[in-house]
Order: C-alpha cells, then structure tokens, then sequence
C-alpha cells in the first residue's frame, strides 16, 4: 500500500546559524525510514510521467521500488544505466520542473521527492566503496572530450562503457569543471565529485589536466593524434558585464571570478594562497542560481549584509526554488524590481595614492515596474523615472551570465557559431558543422544547467557510438 | 622525463630567477608575447608568467621571475630535478610583428624578460631592432648578453647612473627618435607606470604603441574575467583578448588602481614566508 501523504518528507537541513559560519554542506540526506517512506509515495505507474521529464531518462519508478524493498545495490544500477553522475544530480538539478513537474502525486499535493531518493541511493552506494572492475571489451577506437564538466564527463562515461578510449581534456589543474569551480561546497561537496570522476578513472577514462584546446593544442591536431571523435563540452566561458560605470573598480568580481577563488582555489580556508576579499555589504546582481550562490557564499565568508539585486520580481527570479528559500532562510536580503546603474567608487581627490581610491562604496540602482510580457515570456521590466537611490556596499559581484568561450571555434576551421557565439549543433545529435565533431552543453546553448549538459553529453556519446560503429 | 620538471636554474639578480621547465606540448606552440600559468604545489595559486624562451627539440620552456611574493618566494625554493605542481599554456595571443622594419623594444626591471623575445623574434624576423632596457641600478640589470645578441642598438639606462646612462626610458626614447630612428612600432613592456610614460611620449611623435598587460589573473582561459582592463572604453580580457594592447587606448590609472586589490594580502603573505625561512635558517 502506498503511503498516501500528501506531502514530501523534508530534507533534514543544518540550521540556518551554523550555515552562515560554515561551508558544510545544507542539505543533510534522508536517513534510511525518511527514504523508504518516501519511496512509498511513488505509485509505481504503468507509463512513468517523470521519466518523460528527465534529460537522461531515468527509469526513475523502477530505481524507487529498488528502495521500498531496501535494495539499494540495484537501485544504483537502475540509476547508473542512464546517469554517470547520480551523487550531483540528485543535489543540484532542478528537479521541480523536470521529473518531479510531471509526477502525478503532484497533481493533488506535492510530487515524489525524486532527486532527494537519487541523492540517498548514490551517496548509499558511494559510501560502501565498492571497488568491483567492470569488464568492458575495446573496441581499439579514441575519442578526445575537451572538458571535464557535467557534459564531458557524461559523454566519457557512455563512449568508455561503450568500449572506446576516452580521453578528456581539461584546461583547468582539476577536473570537473564548473562542478568544482562552480557550485559551492555547500550545496555539492567537492569529494563527491572527486569520487564520480574517481568512479569514471576506474572503468578506464583517462583524464589530461592543463591542457587547454584551442591553444596548448587544436581539434586538427587531435585527429591527427589517432582520435576517431571529438566531443566538445568547453562550458560557457566569458563572463558577462553590463557595461556600466564602475564595473571596473576594485571589489567588483563576476559571480565566475568570485566562485573560482573560493571553490576552486579555496580561498575561504584560513591558510588559502589565494585572496578572496571578504566584505561587509555585498550586492550580487542577478537572480539564478550562480547568484544565489555568489550570495551565500558572501555570507559565509562574514558579510553582515548581502543583496539580490533583480530587475524583474520574484516570480521570475530564474533560480531554483529550494536555493531561494536557503537564501532567505540564511539572511540573503532581495531588492527586487531594482536595476543597476553605476557603481560607486572611492576617489581621494588629494591623494592619488591613497589605497581605498578605486575601492567600491556603494551602487546606484532605478526602480523597475513589469511592463508589457517579451520574447522570453516574461513581463519585461521597465524603469521608473527619477527613481534612482543608492545601496551603501562595498563589493559588487555580477552575475547575469557567461557567452561563450572563442578558444576552441576561432581556432577550428569549419566550425560553425550562432550570432551568440554558441557552436551550431544537429539537436539530434549533438553533430556540429565538422565530421566526427561534436558538442555539448554550455558551449551550445549558452549558461543552463548541469543536467541538460548531461543530456548534451549523452546524445553525443549515442551519436558518437553510431557514427564510428 | 617528469612532467614540469625543473631543467636548469639560473640567478640573474637578487630577485630575479630564470628556470627552464620540462613541458614539451607548451614548448612546441609558445610565441613571442605568450604566457603560462604555473601552481608550485598542490596548495598553490596560480600564478601567470610570460615565456622567456622556448627549446622545441628539448620540449623545454624558459621562464624568469621576480621574487616579489609567497608564491614566487616558494618558487624559488625549488631546484634542478624538482617538478611544478601544474604548467598550463601557452596562453593569449602572440605578440604581432608582421610588416615592421624597425622597431623600438623597451623593457622595464623584469619586463625586460618579457621584452627580450620580442626583440629575438624581430631580429630574426630582420627587422632593425633598437632596445631600451631600464633598472633601477646597476645590480639589477638582466639579460644584457641576450639583448645585445638580438639588438641592432642597446641602450641600458639607471635611476642612479651606476651602469649606462642615468635616466628614464622615455628620455633614451626620445634622443633615439630626435637623433632620427624612424620606428614602425614601439613594444613597452615593463611596470604600468613606465608603460603610460612611453606611451605619453611616443603620442607626441604619433608612433604606435603596443604594450603588454600583466593584471590579476586565475584561469587564463577568459572563464574569470579577473585580468579585465578598460582598453578603448571597451572592457577586455588580458588573457583572451591580449596581453598585448593598443598602449594609446589603455586606462592605464584603472590598471594600477585594479592591480593594488590584494596589496594588504600580498604583503602579509610575504611576511608569514619570510618569518618561515628565518625559522627555517634558525
């Protein structure tokens, strides 16, 4: 008999205090009942709704029923046929409008808590180490990924399972991408990313780390090593600025520039080599998930107060539900219907040698009403007139996005972007304008999220697997 | 061979260290005006550096540094048969010398390090190379053997005249200019500050100006967007877009005033490494 409650079992969660102090991560796990109770929720139907809603297509009620019944090992296996990197996704995909959107207990109280069942299965059966060698038959075929994010490491770990010599990529001294430089330790800890690639390096993927393609070598250049595929998961590259006055001074960082000193090169460790400036008042302008990471971050490096400055309303805030309400919950302060119009800075008109010169004092922003509905579907905002007023902080951190990275398409004949820069791909396929080369998430569509570049990487590898078969 | 193993060490000067670096994919495409990016151990920042020269037979690459920081300072506590961490490139764009018949190639300090294959890759090119070197005293002068080899013209200027000539730069630039060298293009490389000057007065003469830009930089793949400079009103990445630029278009004072961001951090790190190697001395 299913448990009939109408509502998700909820995550255990470290208190907001301790979470503003600490980089531990929020969301605890369920514990074994909470998931089994859980798990009773799923009615088990005929023709799954969820799996519809997943990128990868999950056989998601099938791994559930796994858990009713406490077999957590074919659980993992269900999982792990489709998704080489459960342990991520079941902390950071938006699943409220993926699978859990579709669940028909959400048509009558809330869905299934999908992701949070993902989560306990992968970290279940991370924890018990299993070292057991899976017996995969070569095929004595390469294939080159340049990028070790949600989309590279994906596309490895089909084509390698598949029987081919995977090797990746990497620019960065780490692999994992925007995995490891990205989303912070709160939300995904770094040693269960360590131990998704460690899992992909077990069943053969080599990974090449400081290599950059583009520059240290060209995609020419790796057809001409012997790689029969190239799959190309670069990310999405440049950061995005507005063009305002100020955007130059001292504490403005983009969100990717403030994220990589804390998360990749953990700058928020006490004896780090690398500076992070650690402000008091922090506005972070934008509203997806980056920003609210940029602002909680903020927090926990010791901001009394942090800022979301958004020019739309809360309705439209593109950020996950649940990042939200953390936010909220850890004292992240919304100034909602606010644009920025230039930022502030520090000019001793005595002494140009003073050290604050240059240095952030506060951002002038105008009041937005919503205005007629665009082209994203969205009421676009308007400014108000004369209704400038200035926020008083002093570290500015810009979050509205990335356009892609040019290294790889200015230095590969026959590569096809769109006006946007995004590389041109056959949807199907993942196939872009050169034979054998492919690509995938970021680097396609501009900045989205970690599961529709696993999806990218897994129509690839299909692709891949098809043109060398 | 290891990968990033230290081939060879050389002390230029009492801050100055120039390492050859076993890297043999970075080797076979490093150009003129390219840089690395390096992390000493697996704790380290990661730090730019220009490439010096290059050994593509060797699969070695040439750096030379300034021990102005902890990382730097840790750096230089490796030796022959020690390996870096990481060693990534090369990264930005070469520096573009088609079409110049002569040019004049200033170095600043350590810039000259940056400078010098500027003047090599023009020499061969056959173009007729003046050079203009700078130090504060005669103690601090580098590479003058491998200026003086790529160098139709070599003028060493001192702040305090304690070797060459007494005098900034810009004045060895403009007696070259009034004397009637006749410069496709002038390349400055060397502290902000200096390069702002040269470009003041090679304005006044209406020569091009090409300098290279050194900001704060963490990936070197434009991912960041840290190393951003004001050049022509336009933001640009030095990593992506540069490091070399129009000297006339850059907002050099915007640079300065970005490079201070971590002073305060930068020199209480320098003091934690410094009290390390007392103790360690101790």
């Amino acid at each position: 008999m299913a448990n009939m409650s109408m509502k998700k079992n909820d995550m255990p969660l470290l208190a907001p205090e301790i979470r503003t102090k600490s980089f531990e991560e929020v969301a605890l796990g369920y514990s074994e009942e909470l998931a089994r109770l859980e798990a009773e929720r799923c009615l088990n139907c005929k023709n799954p709704p969820c799996v519809t809603g997943c990128p990868i297509g999950i056989e998601i009620p099938n791994f559930i029923d796994k858990i009713k019944v406490g077999k957590i090992d074919e659980a993992y296996k269900i999982i792990s046929k489709s998704s080489s990197l459960p342990a991520v996704c079941g902390r950071v995909c938006p699943q409220e409008t993926q699978c859990e959107a579709k669940c028909v207990r959400g048509i009558k109280g809330e869905a299934v808590a999908i992701g949070r069942l993902e989560r306990y299965v992968a970290d279940l059966h991370n924890a018990l180490d299993e070292k057991k060698k899976i017996q995969i038959t070569k095929n004595g075929k390469k294939v080159a990924v340049i990028g070790s994010g949600p989309s590279g490491l994906t596309a490895a770990g089909d084509l390698q399972k598949k029987g081919y010599q995977v090797t990746i990529f990497e620019a960065l001294h780490v692999a994992g991408g925007v995995l490891v430089y990205g989303i912070p330790e709160f939300r995904l800890p770094k040693a269960i990313v360590e131990k998704e690639i460690e899992n992909l390096k077990r069943i053969g993927v080599d990974i090449q780390t400081n290599v950059v393609i583009g520059k240290t070598l060209t995609i020419d250049e790796l057809f001409e090593m012997g790689y029969n595929a190239v799959f190309i998961g670069s990310g999405a590259g440049l950061p995005r600025f507005m063009g305002i006055d100020g955007e130059n001074l001292k504490q403005v960082y983009s969100a990717n520039e403030f994220l990589t000193r804390n998360n990749l090169m953990k700058a928020y460790l006490p004896n780090s080599s690398t500076p992070i400036l650690k402000s008091k008042t922090v506005a972070v302008v934008g509203g997806g998930n980056v920003a609210m990471d940029s602002a909680r971050t903020a927090l926990r490096l010791g901001a009394e107060h942090v800022y979301i400055v958004y020019r739309r309303s809360i309705e439209e805030l593109p950020a996950r539900k649940e990042e939200i309400e953390h936010a909220i919950e850890e004292g992240v302060e919304f100034k909602l219907l606010t644009n920025p119009v230039r930022i502030l800075g520090y000019k001793n008109k005595d002494d140009k040698r003073d050290p604050k010169n240059g240095s952030v004092i506060g951002i002038e922003c105008i009041k937005m009403e919503l205005g007629e509905v665009d082209t994203s579907g969205r009421r676009s905002p308007v400014p108000i007139a004369n209704s400038e007023f200035v926020i008083p902080v002093d570290a500015v951190i810009m979050a509205i996005g990335t356009s892609p990275n040019p290294l790889i398409s200015s230095t590969t004949e026959g590569l096809e972007v769109n006006r946007r820069g995004g590389i041109i791909v056959e949807s199907e396929t993942g196939l872009t304008s050169r034979e054998g080369v492919y690509a995938g998430g970021d680097a396609v569509t501009g900045a989205a999220t970690v599961i529709l570049a696993m999806g990218a990487g897994k129509t690839a590898a299909k692709a891949i697997d098809k043109y060398l078969s | 061979m290891k990968k990033y193993t230290i081939i060879n060490k050389k002390t230029l000067n009492s801050t100055v260290t120039e390492m050859v670096i076993y890297a043999p994919l970075v080797a076979a495409k490093a150009k003129a005006g390219q840089f690395i990016i390096l992390r000493v151990d697996s704790e380290g920042e990661r730090i730019p550096l220009t490439v010096a020269a290059t050994d593509k037979n060797a699969g070695t690459v040439k750096i030379i540094f300034q021990i102005v920081g902890a990382t730097t300072i840790k750096l230089n506590t490796l030796n022959i048969g020690d390996s870096l961490q990481d060693f990534v490139g090369p990264l930005g764009k070469p520096t573009n010398l088609d079409g110049i018949k002569r040019a004049c190639v200033i170095g600043g300090g350590v810039g000259s390090a940056i400078a010098m294959p500027i003047a090599k890759a023009l020499h061969e090119k056959g173009a007729i190379v003046d050079t203009i070197i700078g130090f504060r005293n005669k103690e601090l002068v580098i590479l003058e053997n491998e200026f003086k080899n790529c160098s139709d013209n070599l003028k060493i200027m001192t702040d305090d005249g304690s070797y060459g000539e007494k005098g900034l730069v810009t004045e060895a630039l403009k007696k070259n200019i009034e004397n009637g060298a006749v410069y496709d293009e002038i390349f400055a490389i060397g502290p902000l500050i200096m390069m702002k000057f040269v470009v003041e007065t090679a304005k006044a003469y209406n020569i091009k100006t090409t300098v290279s830009m050194n900001p704060i930089m963490i990936d070197g793949t434009g991912m960041c967007g840290g190393c951003r400079l004001m050049v022509g009103g336009k933001i640009k990445f030095a990593c992506v877009d540069g490091p070399d630029f129009n000297g006339y278009e850059v907002d050099f004072d915007a640079a300065m005033e970005r490079n201070s961001t971590y002073k305060e951090f930068e020199s209480t790190a320098r003091d934690a490494s410094c009290n390390l190697f007392k103790k360690g001395v101790e």
